[in-house]
Formats: structure tokens, C-alpha cells, sequence
């Protein structure tokens, strides 16, 4: 790892202040993605600047349709939080499922949503619960907010500050996972709205990160029940193929992982 | 540079380390503290596991700077004189290791686990609990094995020093 300057600003305007006059510079949450790709010298930041201290970015609270999370609240304490369990249960178990223990005591939920690795897990629960990303300077939809491989719109120097799930009326999750690194090849977070509107996020697979997948929406706002996707399928030319599962494999587990995540509302699976 | 105080096993250490130091470097490199193993460096293996603040962490990846002012555990810390800590005497019990190279880290991991489950422990969840350790020799049966028994131990004695 290169030399880097640590930092750990107390407010947001600071953190942001100092994030325009420094050359750069990164912020630093979990650092369990950042300091990894540091130390295999794939980042080197001249500056990090600890966001784990400021105020707003901390805190669950709850509301009777609304979850907000603090960005610096590790995976560990969604995990155990029994005021999210009681509203959205799914979301406390994909948290749980993320990494291993040590992993989950320190990595956060907004380091893995502004990192938006196409294997990562909150990234799918952002789009099923139609999440919207508070950042220090506006807010953004979940629709607006991921924008391909490892890119999202925030801007350089934006911090995601809080990010509100829409409690849904129930949902799911179920990722099948690499057994060796134990990413998701393939998990879907299916989730029906008091509107009526049925979401299937889909991540781990798409060759442009995590998407929406409209034609088993479409199949399930029919008839939301297992089997209304059976045998339906996400076109391969849009996932990813690699020495870890070809695409063809991966669009057979994409129609697994959803009926899956069909049949545990109100839970997860994990496989 | 940085001034960072740490309290490591009780005692307080204050040192000027660079910014980027890690904080198994500055258990190993900077208090000689070398107990706490490096296996992988990429936070995979958890053969640096410490538990830092109540938590179970992987010391190789988190900065010495960014956890001034907290409480560190490690393996030297558990025993007392000669004799073992519960769960160091169950794994020489049950034959839990036989290099030894991932034990400090399994063995911290391990200690944290029984005290955030109070020592309510079935093989399920120590064998998902332990996800982040991982051991190239005993095929983990004697492992949980030592755990469970540990974790036994734990639950017996906190239901004595309770009546
Ligand atoms: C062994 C291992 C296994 C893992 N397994 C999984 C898994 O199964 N599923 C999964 O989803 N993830 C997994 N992860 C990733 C883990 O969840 C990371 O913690 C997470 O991706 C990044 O969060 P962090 O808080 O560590 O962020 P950091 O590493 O600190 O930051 C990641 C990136 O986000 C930026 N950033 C951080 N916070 C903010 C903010 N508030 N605003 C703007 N930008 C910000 C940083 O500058 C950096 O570019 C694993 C990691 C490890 C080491
Ligand atoms: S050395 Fe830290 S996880 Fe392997
Ligand atoms: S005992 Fe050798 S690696 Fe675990």
C-alpha cells in the first residue's frame, strides 16, 4: 500500500470541504473494498477521508412505510436490527448473509451501495424497495442512481448519507453463491409494493451490474405465485460469462434464484 | 504520521506510526505482539482475527489510525499465566489445530462468538460463524468440536456465577 494521509472529519461539511482541496482523495467507510484494492495498489488515494464519524450518516430510523440508514451503519447491525426485521425481515438476512462475521462488523451499507460491485447484495434490495439515496447535496432514485460496473451518478466528492428503503407490502431473497468467494452468482430480491407493483431485482449476473428484470415482473404482477416464472429466462447477451459461470448458466440461475425468492417471501435463501 | 493510542490486552500503547499502517502491523511490527498472524492479506483468511471493541475484525484490513482510542484483544491476551483460557484449553482438547497457523485467529474469532451468543451455540451456526476463518489442515471438525464444548463451559459457568 502506498503512503496515503488518514483523515476523520466530524461533520459533512467538512468531510466535503476537505474532499475539494485535497488532490486525491477517497472516502473511507468499511474500507473492507477500499483498503483490499489499496494494498493491491488498483487505488492509491493520497488522502482518505473517514466518513464513520459524522453524525448524519449513522442511525437507523423507522417509519410505518419508510426504513432510513445511516451509510456508515455496518452490515452486522442491519443484520440485528429487530426494527427493520419487523418491517422488512428479507433485508435483515441479505445483510446477514453478506461476507462472513469479521466482515460484517465492519463493512457498511453505504460503502457497498456507492461501490455497487455487480456480485455485491444491497445493490438488488436498493432497486426492489424503490430505495431513495440521500447524498450531502440532493437526492437521488434507485432508478437514476447505478450506472454500470463499479460506476454510479454520484459526482466526485458527493457523500451518500442516508438511504430509504419503501417498506413493501412483503419480499424476498435468494442468492446462489460462488461457493469459493462466496459473491453471489446469482440472487434476485423480489418484492411486492402496497401499490400493487412488483419488483425483481437481479444482481450478481448482469454484464452492466444490477438491473430490474421487467419481463418477470411482468409474469408475476399476472400471478404472484413460483411458478409464474417458470421457465422464463433473461436474455444471456446481458449477463456476465466467466471462469466462475458462463452466461447461459447464470441466466438458468437467475430464473432459479427468482422463483426461489418467490417461494421465501417474508424470509431469504441461501445457497 | 499519526499518534495513535490503542489500549492492546488492557494496556494502553501510544506510538507514531505512518498513516497507512494496518492494525496487525501495528500489533506485530510496532508492539512485537506477534501472536495475531498474517495468512492471506486480502481478508480472506482470519488468521488475523482480533476482536476489537466487542466486534471480531480482520486486523489486516483496517487502519491502526482509523481505531484510536479502542480496545484490542488478541491471543496473548486470553491466558492467564499458564493456565489456558477455555476456549485455548478446548481446542488442545479436542485436537483442534495441528499447524497452528490459523488457531490465534480462530480462536479469537471463536471467543467472540461465545461471548455475543452467551455460549446459545448449535453446530449450524459455529460452523457459520466461522465462514471467515479459514484452516488448510484439520477439516474443521475438531474445530467445532472445541468450540462447542467451549461454548458449554462458558453457558455452566455464567449459570452457576447467575444462582
Ligand atoms: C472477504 C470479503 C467478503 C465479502 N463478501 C461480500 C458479499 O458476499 N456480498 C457483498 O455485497 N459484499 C461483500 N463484501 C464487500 C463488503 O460488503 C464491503 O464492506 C463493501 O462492499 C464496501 O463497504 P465498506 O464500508 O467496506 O466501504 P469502503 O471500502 O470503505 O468503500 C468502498 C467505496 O465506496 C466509497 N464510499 C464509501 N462510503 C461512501 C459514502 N458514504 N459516500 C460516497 N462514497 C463512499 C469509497 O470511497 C470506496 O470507493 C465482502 C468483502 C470482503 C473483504
Ligand atoms: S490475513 Fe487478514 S484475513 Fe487473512
Ligand atoms: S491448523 Fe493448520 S491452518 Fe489450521
Amino acid at each position: 500500500m502506498y503512503e496515503t494521509t488518514y483523515h476523520k472529519p466530524g461533520t459533512l461539511q467538512e468531510a466535503v470541504s476537505l474532499f475539494s482541496e485535497v488532490e486525491e482523495a477517497a472516502y473511507l467507510s468499511g474500507g473492507h473494498t477500499l483498503i483490499p484494492t489499496m494494498k493491491g495498489r488498483l487505488a492509491a488515494p493520497a488522502h482518505l477521508i473517514d466518513v464513520r464519524r459524522i453524525p448524519e450518516l449513522s442511525g437507523i430510523t423507522v417509519g410505518p412505510d419508510r426504513i432510513i440508514i445511516g451509510a456508515a451503519t455496518t452490515h452486522a447491525t442491519v443484520a440485528a436490527s429487530e426494527k427493520i426485521r419487523a418491517l422488512i425481515p428479507s433485508l435483515c438476512g441479505l445483510a446477514g448473509s453478506i461476507g462472513d462475521v469479521q466482515v460484517r462488523h465492519v463493512g457498511t451499507i453505504g460503502g457497498s451501495v456507492a461501490n455497487n460491485d455487480p456480485a455485491a447484495d444491497y445493490p438488488s434490495a436498493v432497486l426492489a424497495l424503490d430505495a431513495t439515496l440521500h447524498t450531502d447535496r440532493r437526492s437521488i432514485p434507485a432508478s437514476e442512481y447505478f450506472d454500470g460496473l463499479y460506476t454510479t451518478t454520484l459526482e466526485p466528492g458527493e457523500i451518500l448519507v442516508r438511504i430509504e428503503f419503501k417498506v413493501p407490502e412483503i419480499a424476498g431473497y435468494a442468492k446462489f453463491r460462488n461457493p469459493a468467494s462466496r459473491y453471489a452468482l446469482a440472487a434476485a430480491f423480489v418484492a411486492r409494493h402496497r401499490d400493487g407493483n412488483i419488483h425483481v431485482a437481479i444482481t450478481g449476473a448482469g454484464n452492466a451490474g444490477v438491473f430490474r428484470w421487467t419481463e418477470a415482473e411482468e409474469a408475476l404482477q399476472a400471478r404472484f405465485e413460483p411458478d409464474a416464472v417458470k421457465g422464463l429466462l433473461p436474455d444471456e447477451n446481458d449477463l456476465m460469462g466467466d471462469m466462475h459461470a458462463p452466461a447461459d448458466y447464470r441466466a438458468n440461475l437467475v430464473g432459479v434464484v427468482t422463483r426461489r425468492a418467490v417461494e421465501n417471501l417474508g424470509g431469504i435463501l441461501i445457497e | 504520521m499519526s499518534k495513535v493510542a490503542i489500549t492492546v490486552n488492557g494496556t494502553l500503547h501510544t506510538k507514531e506510526v505512518e498513516d497507512r499502517t494496518l492494525l496487525v502491523q501495528f500489533l506485530r511490527d510496532h508492539l512485537g505482539l506477534t501472536g495475531t498472524h498474517v495468512g492471506c492479506d486480502t481478508t480472506q483468511c482470519g488468521a488475523c482475527t482480533v476482536i476489537v471493541d466487542g466486534k471480531a475484525v480482520k486486523s489486516c484490513t483496517i487502519l491502526a489510525a482509523s481505531i484510536e482510542g479502542a480496545s484490542v484483544s488478541t491471543v496473548e491476551g486470553l491466558a492467564d499465566g499458564e493456565k489456558l483460557h477455555d476456549v485455548q484449553a478446548a481446542f488442545h482438547e479436542h485436537h483442534g489445530l495441528q499447524c497452528g497457523f490459523c488457531t490465534p485467529g480462530m480462536i479469537m474469532a471463536s471467543v467472540n462468538m461465545i461471548e455475543r451468543h452467551d455460549g446459545v451455540l448449535d453446530e449450524a451456526t459455529v460452523r457459520h460463524e466461522l465462514e471467515g476463518n479459514l484452516c488448510r489442515c484439520t477439516g474443521y471438525h475438531n474445530i467445532i468440536k472445541a468450540v462447542l464444548s467451549a461454548a458449554e463451559k462458558h453457558r455452566t459457568a455464567h449459570a452457576v456465577a447467575a444462582e
